[in-house]
This record gives structure tokens, sequence and C-alpha cells, in this order.
């Protein structure tokens, strides 16, 4: 990244379909606020406050599988192509294969997860966990990922001289989120029944995190952190480390998600001994990140969307320092099953994931409209809420968990392990409270910053 | 190799995915290929079918409902072999509402070696019990709202199971369980279609089970014994 400060000139302007960008932004907000209000609803079902219990269209349980579909396939599959329309065709100074190609998919995506959601609620979903989307849907979600990797791969391939870290990353991607999406939703559905399906199940959740977020992600990372710091990452080296550890290691892991069932105890031994060794890989990029900004640390501070970007990478050495204790056998005796899994999930997706995409959506709305933030406030309330909220229920979910263990491994009753969660439940529907009203600030701001554009570009209008 | 695009493809992308895959995935498929899987009709036993031939005498309307919505004539007169395969079809039939409403996200099927739980629930699971097709995908679950369904066959009765679903709280106060109205018509006496094939699904987990009607001791019970 020598170049530094991307211009946002001519050049920049030909290459990225800005427009496009600002409506992968537009439609991932949408499916958050989806995704959070299905959260919530779950979350008051759980302390028996549901309001809308008794409906069907409204059951809980179909709308928690709209909230993690919806969280996953609504919010961060559109906002990382958003973002991976910016930052691909500037990085290798290239063009996606076709525009048009582009407006295709982004259509047909938010087709499959319209498609999603309706067929989810009414009641068609498929029994893999992170794959709910209905059978019929599948195949035509996996055209969708392979029109992705064909627009895509084509600038990155055809530069001659040597790639940048975040092309190593967005290349294995592509590969990598396509041969998951096959194996996870086809396999197990068609082929492989019981315990050796669920290893599959076991892998294709955690490559869905590790092998298609993870490296979308890091890829961004390594592109908007240089950038907006005007530096070279701090080491060259750890990045090679960091990339082809997380390339052999990350995909070995899934089993992890099923220690203590059936499937054969050496494979388990095999993804607990991989888990704890991505963990070791992660550290390396995470120093990498932080020598970055070592000399002048309250840079990271100043910026916002660098203090998303940071918070986020923080978040991930808590998650990934989590998971090394959690994937143990030891650990796994206690907290499988219970809530402590679903913080980790929280601070993971969202704490780490979803800060990074909300930094860069912060970055880039201003340059995508050529106008300045509504309100710098309502950002600042946006960083404050959402890590307030995540915070409090990470810490709330990862004490609730330990109680329900303890409460299920020492034969008490079962509603007594209900009995004790319930203050627990409180405070996350609490902490969800926090972060939907920072998302609220943020819709708002962006809502207003948009409205304006549209105020602005009709006075030059008028002008002309 | 490490930072060039074949390298990257090639070695990264699809090799150590395959390399994965070889070693995670199919190996478990390879160790289970003598243990073929069981068809829904093979997996209906007399333990079920008891439980299928109550649920027709207590709840005929709604009986006669899934026999309909499963596409045969409620009026003919049931013999062993039709009722084995209703029974097999109303357990494919309550597996899809299953997964559809999302029930294995709050209870999971599988009993662990450790933690007291054989103590809790019964035996530990075993490969060959989820060898078939009620089981693909799999329903292992990752998460215990509620509780362990693998062993809850049998433990609870049939008009427990239905007023249970149409107001959890009214027999488990602590209960975060969702009410189900719509498997019922207007009231927990009249279980419709779909309410009587999650309840054969109920009465099926655990079935296979050489214990089944008695595996199950309520630890409140087991506390007011001396």
């Amino acid at each position: 990244m020598s170049s530094g400060a991307a211009p946002a000139g001519p050049l920049a302007r030909r290459l990225v379909d800005e427009p496009l960008v600002l409506a992968y932004f537009i439609a991932a907000l949408i499916y958050f606020a989806i995704a959070l209000l299905a959260g919530l609803l779950m979350a008051l079902q759980l302390v028996q406050a549901n309001p809308l219990a008794g409906l069907e269209l409204f059951s809980p349980g179909r709308w928690r599988m709209v909230h993690t579909n919806g969280a996953a396939y609504g919010f961060i599959a559109n906002a990382f192509l958003g973002a991976l329309h910016w930052a691909v065709p500037r990085l290798m100074l290239r063009p996606v294969l076709s525009r048009n190609l582009s407006w295709f998919i982004f259509v047909a995506w938010q087709g499959v997860v319209v498609a999603t959601v309706i067929g989810i609620l009414a009641g068609q979903a498929q029994g893999v966990e992170w794959g709910e989307t209905p059978t019929w849907i599948d195949p035509l979600a996996l055209a969708g990922l392979a029109l992705v990797a064909i627009n895509f791969i084509p600038p990155i391939v055809s530069k001659a001289g040597a790639l940048y870290v975040s092309a190593w990353y967005f290349l294995a991607a592509f590969v990598w989120t396509f041969l998951t999406y096959a194996m996870g939703n086809f396999l197990p559905q068609y082929f492989i029944p019981g315990t050796g399906g669920g290893a599959i199940a076991g892998l294709f959740i955690h490559d869905l995190v590790g092998l298609f977020v993870t490296p979308l992600g890091w890829g961004l990372m390594y592109y908007f952190v240089p950038i907006i710091l005007r530096r070279p990452m701090w080491s060259h080296a750890l990045s090679l480390v960091g990339f082809w550890g997380l390339a052999f290691f990350y995909p070995l892991t899934g089993i992890h998600h099923f220690l203590y069932t059936p499937i054969p105890m050496f494979l388990q031994y095999g993804a607990v001994v991989s888990t704890i060794a991505v963990e070791f890989v992660v550290l390396t990029v995470i120093i990498n990140f932080l020598g970055t900004v070592w000399d002048r640390p309250w840079i990271a501070w100043q910026s916002l969307p660098l203090r998303w970007f940071f918070t986020g990478i923080i978040n991930y050495g808590v998650t990934c320092a989590q998971c090394a204790l959690q994937t143990t056998l030891t650990f796994q005796q206690l907290i499988h099953f219970s809530d402590w899994v679903v913080g980790h999930a929280h601070l993971v997706m969202l704490g780490v994931f979803g800060f990074w995409l909300l930094g860069i959506m912060t970055y880039l709305i201003p340059r995508l409209v050529r106008r300045d933030w509504y309100s710098r406030q309502l950002n600042e309330w946006h960083y404050g809420l959402s890590v307030a909220g995540m915070t409090l229920m990470f810490f709330d979910l990862l004490f609730a968990g330990i109680a329900q263990g303890i409460s299920w491994g020492s034969l008490q009753i079962w509603e007594d392990s209900l009995a004790i969660s319930l203050p627990f439940w409180w405070v996350r529907v609490l902490a969800g409270l926090l972060i939907i009203a920072g998302q609220i600030c943020f819709f708002v701001n962006v809502y207003l910053t948009l409205r304006s554009r549209t105020a602005q570009t009709e006075e030059l209008v008028a002008q002309a | 190799m490490f930072e060039s695009r074949t390298g990257i493809l090639l070695i990264a992308g699809l090799g150590f995915f395959a390399l994965a895959f070889l070693s995670n995935g199919l190996v478990p498929i390879l160790m289970y290929r003598d243990m073929p899987e069981q068809t829904a009709e093979e997996v209906v036993n007399r333990n079920l079918l008891i439980q299928f031939d109550d649920l027709r005498s207590r709840y005929p309307e709604g009986f006669a409902k899934l026999v309909r919505r499963l596409g045969h004539d409620p009026e003919a007169a049931p013999t062993p072999e039709t009722d084995r395969k209703l029974a097999a079809e109303t357990l494919r039939y309550a597996r899809a509402l299953y997964i559809g409403e999302g029930c294995w996200h709050c209870h999971s099927q599988f009993v662990r070696p450790v933690s007291n739980e054989s103590r809790r629930w019964g035996p530990v699971a075993k490969s060959r019990e989820y060898q078939n097709e009620l089981q693909r995908p799999v329903l292992f679950g990752t998460r215990r709202v509620g509780p362990d369904l693998s062993r809850e066959g049998g433990r609870r009765s049939n008009d427990w199971h239905a007023v249970h679903f149409f107001k959890p709280t009214s027999l488990v106060e602590e209960s975060v369980m969702p009410e189900y109205p719509w498997f019922f018509d207007g009231d927990p006496n009249h279980p419709n279609e779909r309410g009587i094939a999650l309840i054969t699904y109920m009465q099926w987990l655990g079935s296979w089970l050489p214990h089944y009607f008695n595996n199950y001791v309520d630890p409140r019970l087991a506390e007011a014994q001396p």
C-alpha cells in the first residue's frame, strides 16, 4: 500500500460503481434492522414477556432463524459485497468483470435473502444450523456465490506483479465460500445421515465463519486500516503467517461444535488441537495490527472508522482467547449447550465483523454521497451504545452459561436452570435494547445524510 | 508460491479445503459405511405404535385430519401394515414441522458421556441411533434452553404433551417455551394434524431403547421418597 491515501480522482470513480456500493449498504442495514428486531423478540420470549405470543407468523422459533440468517446473509453478506465493490477495484486498479453482472447479482442476492426470510416464516426451514435457507433456494444461492467469484476473481488474477495481502484473503474466500456452501447445504441434506452428516454440518458452521466471514473481514481490514492510517502494515512476514496459518488450520476445526457426540473421538481431538492452533495464528494477525499503530495508538481512537476497526480487533482477540479455552473437552463439560456459546457467537458476528462493517460504512458513506455525515454526534452515540450493549451482553451471557452449566451438571431439576437464567436474560434484553438504540442513531444519521444529499443534488440540477 | 495467485487458489483455496474435508468429513462417512441408513418405516417400533393407537382413540378428529393430510382415507379400517406405514409418514411430516418451528435450536438430541448427563437423560448417544432418514440432516443441536429430547419418548403421556404444546406455562410455571396454538383446533383437547404429528415424534424419540415407558424418574418425586 505505497499509495497511502486513496485519491477520489476520476480513475477511482470510473473503477468503482459507487451507487452499487451504497445500494448494498442500505440493503445490509435494512436486514440488520430486521435481524435486531428478531433477536429482541426471542429475548423477550426468554423472559416470558413476548407481546406476540400465540401468533404463528411471529413464532419465536422461526424468528430465531430469521435472526441468524438475516444477520449472516442479509446484513453481513450484503455489507461485505458493498465493501468489496469498493476495495477490490481500487486495490487492483481494475474494475470487476461486468457492471451489469454486479447489478444482476445485487438483485438476485436480495431475492435469495427475501425468499429465505419468507420461507423460514412459512415454516420451510432446512435442518442445517446457519443454513436454514429452504432447500429449494439452496441451488440459487450457490449459483449467486459462483457469480460473485466470477465477477471478482478476474480483476485480481489479471493484474501483473505481486499481490497485496487483502487480495490473498479475497481470492481464497471466493473459492472457500462456494465450496463451504455446497458442502454444508447438500451433503447432510441428501446424502449423509446421522453422525457422518453431523461432522459435515460442524465443518459447515465453522467454515461459514472461518472461510467466508473471517477472510473477507481481515482482507478488508488489511485494506482499510493502512489506507486510513496512511502507513503500511507493521510486518509483511506476520501477514504471511496469518494468512497461511488460517488457511491450513481453520478448515480443520469444525467438529469442535459437536464434541462428546458419537463422532469418533480422534476426530474430536484433532478439531480441538486445530482450534487452539488457530488462536495462535490469530494472535500473530492481531499483533500485526496493533504493531501498526503502536507508536501512535491515539490515532486508532481519534478516527471513528479506525476506532470501530480496532475495537473489533480487540474483540477478536477476546473471542479467540475464549475459544481456545471453551474448545477444550474440560470446558465443554461445563459450558456446552449453554448461553456461554451464544455470547461467544454474538461477540464474533456483531462485536467483530459487524463492528468492522459498521466502521467501513462510517468511513465510506460520506465518500459515496460526497457530503459529510449529517451529525458526528449521532455516530459517536452509535459507537458508544453499540460497544456498551455488546460488552454487557457478552459478559452477561458468559456468566449465565457458567451458571446454567453448573446447574445442569449438579442434577438440579431442569426448571432451576431457567430460574437462575431469568435475571441474566433480563440483562440480555437491556443489552439488546442498548445495541438497538445505537443502531437507531446510525439509521437516522444515514437517512438524514442521504436526504440532505437529495436536497443538494436538486439544487445543483436547478442551477444547471 | 506463498504470494502467488496459483498458490493461493490451488493450495489454500482448494488444497487445504480438500484436506480438511477428506480428514474430517470423509473419514466418518467411511467409518459408518457398514451401518446403512434406515428408512422411517424401519424405525417405527412397537412402543411407538402403542402411542400412535392411543392418539387415535384419544383425539379421533385430529387423527382423521392427519390421515387425510398424508393422503389416505381416514374411514379405512387400520391394519398393522397400514399403521406402520402411516406412523412412518407421520414421522417424516413431523420432522419437517419440528425443523420448521426451530424446535431443535432449543432442544438438543444427544446425551453426552460427561456432566452426569446419563443420569439425567438416559443412555449416552450412540452412532447407530442416528443412522436413519429422520436424522438426515442430523438434529444433534447445539443449545439447550429446554431439555434434551433424544430420550423424551414415553416419559410423559400424550395428553400431557397436548396441553404443554398449547400453553407450556400451564404445566411448567418457569417454562420459556413458546405457545403453539396453531397445532390445535381451538383448545388443548383438540390437537390438529400438526399437533398429533409432533406428539407422535416426541413419543418416537428414544422409543428404540429397551426401557421405554420407565426411563425417567422425576427428581422431585425422587427427593420426596425416603
